[in-house]
């Protein structure tokens, strides 16, 4: 969109909203929508697709514009691909961005340090999309998330990982494929707190197994959620009756958790200790507190959400993402029944066997 | 899968001290070969003890009246009627489904106008319904047994009946037959047709929130409605009384119901008062078999007080104690709007809304039907019929053809008509009845064939392993499905100390198990045990208060132990198959009503 209007690089959460996607990416509005509704997420600002565009103008590959670049790359040639998107690649993650966008976050760093009120504040870097086509956010690298990252300097390194994740092989295949113009392309990183999660995990407002919207599903293990993300470990489960409060649990044998890497910086896989393995990572309270938090997402943004959560050593709940599920939303296009001439028609229907009518 | 199949008909073992059992009941009865190819189960929710000989009635009627309801009268458009055969004095049935498409369509077309017209109409219909039932009970209750005196009363002379009483003997008794064949006609009438519209919504629930209990979809529509519970409610009301009327020192556990009566026309007023009120409680409300209605010797309250004197102490022990036992009815009404209306909220689509809302408006307005119908036709009409027959038998011991009036119970329907027309001949001869040489010794060798077969564990199936089980009524009634089959087969890694049933009413309770055969038991039941039992009926309504969960062999998210226990607020699996066999008096067990397991810890 052509505005006039000179676009900020950086952005708190608390000045976007639902409406910022194109500026802030899907990640960076939800969270801002999540702290105008009153639900607590770990604070933090978003990088915006404008530093992006600004940055990815400025450099150039070899004395060519990056855009003009990927056009002239041909789909079918792999080879080709993979040393013109590396040398790409190398560039954004190498070449000093433009002046203004570094001042910026760096900006923006150090008012979260204070905010926060620690000089070195450990924050997660993600990159956050803003292409509402899941097909290509589920590319590797539109997912990116480095945790733990401290400083101005590596948090403005991780930023940069994170654009340069556009341009992987599999990304700009796609693009080429499509016939999406590089003009188009935009990406924004969301810096935001860690939180010390004693436990963490995702959670479905409606059965990820069968689709049912009666229920809230919570996985839940000990440390930080990218243990439960990536599969390292198989967590609780609980599935909580939202009409009822009824419960059902499950409790898994936890053996691996990924805490922060004690030289600062980074995350370390280990085992989790024996006396946790057989313990539920969250108590009935916390889960309860979840349900209701996780409810009233749903209920602010009307359908069924996906969300990443996280509980610290005091017991506080976070919110860390959430987004619209997608998987069961497809699937409940086809509504499920109508009204009948008669009530007793519903019967008729049901008990009809298979009638010749019928094809 | 592994070809599987239950023992078959032509198979099962002869029972030692038995034989000749067949003679009991009627010839279409008995297995023929070809049954080996079909599948039968065992139909021990209402028949879970040996057929007294004239008790095959209560077989024989019902499935008279069930078939033609959804094989001719209403036409149900993949199901004809229920077969049912005796081996070994238990009921197996069979129901016989309709496979042709052409045909189904046809069917369809018949049950569309057919049930139309009772949907359509149904409150008219369940209200001329009950004016029916209750004359049918007047009519049972009208009966009379003759008096045959050493002449006729002069009034059969002067009044011009032209007839004499001996006439009346068949005449009268046929008549309690027909009677019960016209009640169970109208059992059924509107029964198949409830459960259809259950069924449907039960379906829709399933689907839109596949995570949603079974017990959640009945306790959506489940009534308000008192008439099951009126029996339990009376004897409620006769405890507060005896408080008030400071009768209550009277109502000791294990005190005989006799004594206590005597004890109560000792005290003056009040103690006629309270004995007012139990008369006036009475007619109808003890009229509830102790079991299910389908045995002679299941005797109603009227019959026997032992099992609502058992329950008096605990009651008066409750309202001295200030607690109120009334039915938090209101409360219960607004927990069944709460949740309909959340899982209402949660659907997406406006139609989808709309749907739900007629599905659970019919399932509510054919609900009461459901609920109370066991009321009018098993208990009140069945304790009625029950009382004619044992008073033939009185008249039959009188004349010396049988020893006490219970023995008629060994003769087949259709043997007693001989045996009266034997006292009818001797009476109008000035002979002898010839039957006692010939009916006594029969009587005698039934009782033994009884007890010999009592010992017999029936298989839970019989035959080849369906397909499909596609009968909604069967699947609804009598908590039978794909899965129950299954564990039948034994085809799931339980050890022995799991029993699985339906998942009846939510939540998990621990406690010692109590195992009752027989509902005359339940005085033994302690506070916070664990109820393990066959089946239960209205009669087991006073051990709901004490007990902390419910488990029976038998049963459905229908049944009566699961309906009782959602409305108790407690955890109850039905339908285990084999909890009384497998949990034994003293066990500690694990009652989990959310996934339908029992479970033996120690």
């Amino acid at each position: 969109m052509g505005t006039l209007m000179a676009i900020r690089s950086v952005l708190h959460f608390r000045d976007v909203g639902l409406g910022d996607v194109a500026t802030v990416g899907g990640k960076g509005a939800s969270l801002g929508e999540l702290l105008r509704a009153g639900i607590r997420v770990p604070t933090g600002f978003a990088v915006t697709t404008a530093a992006f565009r600004q940055t990815v103008e400025h450099l150039t590959v070899d004395g060519e514009s990056i855009p003009a670049r990927v056009a002239a790359l041909d789909p079918a040639d792999a080879e080709g691909l993979a040393a013109a998107t590396a040398g790409i690649r190398a560039v954004l993650e190498s070449a000093p961005p433009p002046g203004e966008v570094i001042e910026a976050v760096t900006a923006a760093y150090a008012a979260l340090c204070e905010e926060c009120g620690d000089p070195a504040l450990p924050v997660a870097v993600r990159s956050s999309a803003t292409s509402e086509d899941s097909a290509e956010a589920s590319f590797a690298g539109l997912q990116d998330t480095y945790l733990w990252v401290r400083g101005a300097d590596s948090v403005l390194q991780h930023v940069r990982r994170c654009w340069a994740s556009l341009y992987s092989v599999e990304s700009v295949t796609y693009r080429l494929r499509r016939g999406i113009p590089e003009t188009d392309l935009g990406m924004a990183v969301v810096v935001q707190r860690m939180v010390g999660a004693r436990s963490s995990g995702v959670l479905f407002t409606r059965s990820p197994r069968s689709g049912d919207k009666s229920v809230v599903a919570i996985d839940a293990s000990w440390g930080l959620g990218s243990a439960v993300v990536s599969g390292d470990v198989t967590p609780d489960s609980f599935v909580v009756s939202k009409v009822t409060g009824k419960m059902k649990r499950t409790v898994a044998t936890k053996t691996r958790w990924h805490r922060p890497d004690p030289s600062g910086s980074g995350v370390v896989e280990t085992d989790v200790p024996a006396e946790l393995q057989d313990r539920p990572a969250i108590s009935d309270d916390e889960i309860a507190e979840l349900v209701a938090v996780a409810r009233r997402v749903e209920g602010h943004y009307g359908c069924p959400q996906d969300i990443e959560w996280a509980v610290n050593d005091a017991g506080e709940v976070f919110l860390l993402q959430s987004r619209p599920e997608t998987v069961w939303a497809e699937k409940d296009r086809a509504a499920k029944a109508a009204p009948a001439a008669r009530p007793f028609d519903h019967v008729f229907n049901l008990l009809g066997g298979k009638r010749p009518s019928e094809g | 899968m592994p070809e599987r199949s239950f023992p078959l008909p032509s198979q099962i073992e002869a029972v030692p001290g038995a034989e000749g059992w067949e003679a009991m009941y009627p010839y279409f009865t008995r297995f023929q070969p070809e049954d080996d190819q079909r599948f039968w189960f065992y139909n021990s929710m209402h028949f879970p003890e040996v057929i007294p000989a004239f008790d095959g009635l209560t077989s024989e009627i019902p499935y008279t009246a069930i078939g033609a309801n959804t094989a001719r009268l209403f036409s149900f458009p993949t199901t004809m009627g229920i077969e049912y055969r005796i081996v070994n004095g238990r009921v197996y049935i069979t129901a016989n489904p309709v496979l042709d498409e052409a045909e189904q369509g046809r069917r369809f077309a018949a049950f569309q106008e057919r049930a139309g017209h009772y949907y359509g109409n149904w409150d008219r219909i369940y209200g001329e319904w009950q004016q029916r039932i209750e004359a049918l009970i007047a009519d049972i209750e009208a009966v009379e047994v003759p008096e045959l005196g050493e002449l006729d009363p002069l009034e059969v002379v002067t009044g011009g009946r032209g007839i004499a009483s001996n006439h009346y003997l068949r005449e009268n008794f046929h008549r309690c037959i027909d009677l019960y064949s016209k009640m169970w006609h109208h059992h059924t009438e509107l029964l198949m047709l409830g459960y259809g519209a259950y069924v449907v919504f039960f379906e829709f629930c399933k689907q839109a929130f596949p995570e949603m209990g079974d017990q959640m979809v009945a306790r959506m529509v489940a009534g308000m409605d008192v008439t099951m519970y009126r029996p339990d409610d009376e004897l409620k009301k006769l405890a507060a009384l005896a408080v008030e009327l400071d009768l209550g020192d009277l109502f000791v556990e294990g005190a005989e119901p006799a004594k206590v009566l005597a004890a109560l026309g000792e005290r003056g007023d009040a103690g006629a008062r309270w004995l007012a009120a139990l008369e006036a409680a009475k007619d109808p409300w003890f009229n509830v078999s102790v079991g299910d209605g389908f045995y002679h010797h299941h005797l109603s309250w009227a019959d026997d007080l032992t099992v609502p004197f058992a329950a008096l102490p605990r009651y008066v022990e409750q309202i001295a104690a200030g607690e109120d036992l009334t039915r938090p009815t209101e409360r219960l009404a607004e927990e069944r709007d709460r949740i309909a209306g959340q899982y209402r909220a949660l659907l997406d689509a406006e139609e989808e809304k709309a749907a739900f809302d007629q599905m659970l408006g019919l399932c509510r307005q054919v609900f009461p039907y459901i609920e109370s119908h066991k009321f009018y036709c098993e208990h009140w009409f069945t304790t009625r019929f029950f009382q004619k027959i044992r008073a033939f038998g009185a008249l039959l011991a009188e004349r010396g053809v049988l020893l006490t009036a219970d023995d008629v119970f060994h003769l087949r329907h259709v043997e007693v008509e001989d045996a009266l027309a034997d006292v009818q001949l001797a009476w109008a001869s000035g002979g002898t009845e010839l039957g006692a040489r010939h009916w006594q010794p029969i009587v005698a060798e039934r009782k033994r064939i009884v007890e010999a077969l009592s010992g017999w564990s029936p298989p839970p199936a019989l035959g080849a392993v369906p397909e499909a089980l596609n009968d909604p009524a069967v699947k609804m009634l009598w908590g039978i499905t794909q899965e129950t089959i299954e564990t039948w087969l034994g085809g799931d890694d339980d050890d022995e100390s799991t029993v699985r049933g339906y998942a009846a009413s939510p939540g998990v309770v621990e406690g010692v198990a109590r195992v009752l055969l027989n509902v005359n038991d339940i005085g033994q039941i302690r506070e916070g045990e664990v109820l393990v039992c066959p089946v239960t009926a209205p009669s087991w309504g006073p051990v709901f208060g004490k007990i902390a969960a419910a488990v029976s062999d038998i049963g459905g998210t229908m049944s009566h132990a699961a309906i009782v226990a959602r409305e108790y607020g407690m955890p109850a699996v039905v339908g285990t198959g084999m909890a009384t066999a497998r949990i034994r008096t003293g066990d500690r067990v694990r009652v989990d009503g959310d996934r339908g397991v029992v479970t033996v810890l120690s």
